[in-house]
């Protein structure tokens, strides 16, 4: 949709808003400057950067070990995955690899990170809609089983510090894997009523479909990753194709969209939930004896060298690359966040939609301040 | 014409308790709203003040009254400090018909309550914020598009019933309510979502849009001024839905109970089907909405008004 100036007797004018960075629907402190005629959007900038915490710069100042609490801060809806991405890079520098309980425990941590992370990316993004409120806390009472979980094994229930180099912090406690089996049976159902709510509501589907398109040239070129590449029709996902962790042994499908649209990013991540249901329950029946805890208190003095390693966080591939010097801390690390691409098209997107479009293209984005300030 | 100082003091009184009405009821209403839409999403809703937070509303009535009244820089004055009495007065206004009959009842409603929109506007306008002029625009597109079929329902109720009087519409609806009669079922329903657009409330809640406009229109105002317009929103919802009662489903005809309680009951009820829409479903796009109004509702209540009166007149 292009915009074209209409002419016109009464004299008008073209205005800058200035969207946030308090604003309710800039999911954390986004700044958007829209230039608005009536209600379209001419031009956008977006402005990043009100979260900035130093975190890579503070991983220069902290043992290897130490840096895992960061790591949480930064997409705070997905902790357990960050957790993961870093002690995967970090191994992968150091050359440890965890033993196989400590594998399949990451790999259900991760998928129930995954699914916690999409029903509150899903149900934000209806509130921005304007279902206010009630799908936010129909997917807040589904999350709530999941964090509980997460309290029980790891003491938190938002910043879990969970995954250690070489393992995890602790094990699965008594009755954990029947909790967790509960909680697959529980959410499999209840994933089906929050798509029954919208899937087929006539409201959803008018202000979705066909809006915010995302062509799979575009998102490549952008580097869009995660479920929003997917929904353009492009299949990858780090998971299949560059398997880590023990995810080739199990039976999963990769979800994917038509079109790019809002709808279609909406829908891969209904859709990757499910899958992820299947993964967490394939790896809690399948999970092996042993003890996958390390060590408190090591000091990893890795070789000089470097690493880079990805994962397949709930937004996107996060990505760290360590450089070590020989010394207990890192030299430099440097943080790829799927946000920061994922942001970065939003000018691309809205640009000649309505200012309401906006708002569901930046909701179907589904991004984290965390992450792209760092 | 004289008044005597009798009659003077009557009126005082009679419209002094018509005020408090209107306020203990949009109170009611607030709280009835917050617990209905905190039992829909899995909540208690406020429990702390009185039963079941039952003076939750008062509690904030004290707030706002005690609140700093903050008049931004740059504001244009008069509309400013206008635009919370224009959005309330006429509501209240419509409340002179309570227990009287006036023989074009329904004209005076309908005009009255179209004079809120200018509220609205003054509100958007004065603010001297980018955010209220959206949510007034929007609003005034919105309320003068819906008014047309919500006129054109009433107006069918009107054909019915042979009378603008309310009182008398009533009256008609004795032995068979109006809403079971085929036409003025479609009637009822353009009526329901037109009111609702007329009340800004989801899925047609534009003007507000949270998640768009902050709070659109009233985004600046705070204080008591705030409480104007949230006072004159909730007013108006209760107008739309009394008028639904009385004109569709038989006002305060029915069996064994007082008429006053039948009334009230019916009103709430549509109270609380509008509360039920509003935080079930997602809101429209703006030019959505306007299509709605003028492709499918208005051409939808001009076919239903031309089947009345051939009905009528066969």
């Amino acid at each position: 949709m292009d915009y074209t100036p209409v002419k016109e007797d009464i004299a008008t004018e073209e205005f800058w808003v200035n969207m946030g960075p308090q604003h309710p629907s800039t999911h954390g402190v986004l700044r958007l400057e829209l230039k608005l005629s009536g209600e379209t959007v001419v031009d956008s900038i977006v402005h990043i950067g009100y979260l900035h915490r130093s975190i890579e710069k503070i991983a220069e100042k902290r043992t290897y070990t130490q840096f895992i609490p960061f790591t949480d801060r930064l997409d705070y809806l997905a902790s357990m995955n960050n957790n993961l991405a870093y002690v995967l890079a970090a191994e992968k520098l150091m050359g440890i690899e965890a033993n196989d309980r400590a594998k399949y425990i990451r790999v259900i941590m991760a998928e129930l990170g995954r699914i916690a992370s999409h029903l509150f990316g899903i149900t934000t993004f209806t509130q921005d809609l304007g279902a206010f409120a009630t799908p936010l806390f129909y997917g807040m009472r589904e999350r709530e089983k999941i964090v509980e979980l997460f309290d029980d094994i790891c003491g938190q229930r938002l910043t879990y510090n969970y995954m250690r180099i070489g393992g995890v912090s602790r094990d699965l406690p008594n009755g954990a894997d029947d909790k967790i089996k509960k909680i697959i049976s529980y959410m499999r159902p209840k994933i089906d009523d929050l798509e029954a709510m919208f899937s087929k509501n006539r409201i959803f589907t008018a202000r979705t479909k066909g809006i915010g398109v995302l062509t799979a040239e575009k998102a490549v070129s952008y580097s869009v990753t995660g479920p929003n590449l997917r929904a353009s029709g492009v299949k990858w996902d780090l998971r299949k194709d560059e398997p880590y962790l023990v995810y080739d042994k199990f039976d999963f499908n990769i979800p994917t969209g038509k079109n790019g649209d809002a709808w279609d990013r909406y829908k891969v991540r209904m859709d990757e939930m499910r899958e992820s249901l299947r993964i967490a329950e394939q790896a809690v029946l399948g999970l092996p004896e042993g003890d996958p805890t390390v060590k408190a208190g090591k000091i990893f003095r890795p070789a000089p060298g470097q690493a880079y390693m990805r994962s397949e966080n709930p937004r996107g591939e996060l990505g760290f690359y360590i450089v070590s010097d020989g010394s207990p801390i890192p030299y430099r690390m440097k943080i790829r966040s799927p946000s920061f691409s994922n942001i970065a098209v939003l000018p691309e997107l809205i640009n000649g939609l309505k200012v309401a479009d906006a708002v569901c293209v930046l909701g179907s984005l589904d991004v984290v301040m965390g992450e792209i300030d760092r | 014409m004289t008044i005597s100082i009798l009659t003077f003091i009557i009126m005082i009184i009679v419209g002094v308790a018509a005020l408090v009405f209107i306020a203990v009821s949009a109170m009611f209403l607030i709280w009835w709203e917050r617990k209905v839409s905190a039992h829909i999403q899995t909540r208690y809703g406020p429990m702390r003040v009185g039963w079941h937070g039952a003076l939750q509303s008062v509690a904030d009535v004290i707030k706002l009254l005690l609140k700093e009244n903050i008049t931004p820089a740059g504001v244009d004055m008069l509309a400013w400090w206008f635009a919370p009495f224009f959005a309330v007065v006429p509501s209240v206004m419509v409340f002179a018909l309570a227990g009287r009959d006036l023989n074009i009842g329904a004209l005076y409603i309908m005009a009255l309550t179209s004079i809120c929109v200018l509220g609205i506007f003054m509100a958007g306008w004065g603010s001297n914020n980018k955010y209220s002029l959206l949510g007034g625009m929007r609003s005034a597109a919105q309320i003068i598009s819906y008014e047309i079929p919500l006129i054109l329902a009433l107006v069918t109720a009107v054909m019915f019933a042979g009378t603008l009087s309310m009182q008398k519409i009533v009256e008609a609806q004795k032995d068979m309510w109006f809403v079971f009669h085929p036409n003025m079922a479609v009637a009822f329903l353009i009526f329901l979502i037109a009111g609702t657009a007329e009340v800004n409330r989801t899925p047609f809640d534009i003007p507000e849009a949270e998640s768009e406009l902050v709070a659109g229109f009233h985004t600046e105002y705070s204080g008591m001024k705030f409480a104007m317009f949230f006072l004159g929103e909730y007013t108006n919802m209760f107008i739309i839905s009394a008028l639904a009662a009385a004109l569709f489903l038989g006002g305060w005809n029915g069996p064994f109970l007082p008429p006053v309680i039948w009334f009230l009951i019916k009103t709430y009820g549509i109270v609380t089907l509008l509360m039920w829409i509003r935080w079930t479903l997602p809101r429209l796009r703006v030019d959505q909405l306007m299509g709605f109004a003028w492709k499918v509702l208005t051409p939808l209540a001009f076919a239903n008004l031309a089947v009345a009166g051939w009905v009528l007149l066969r």
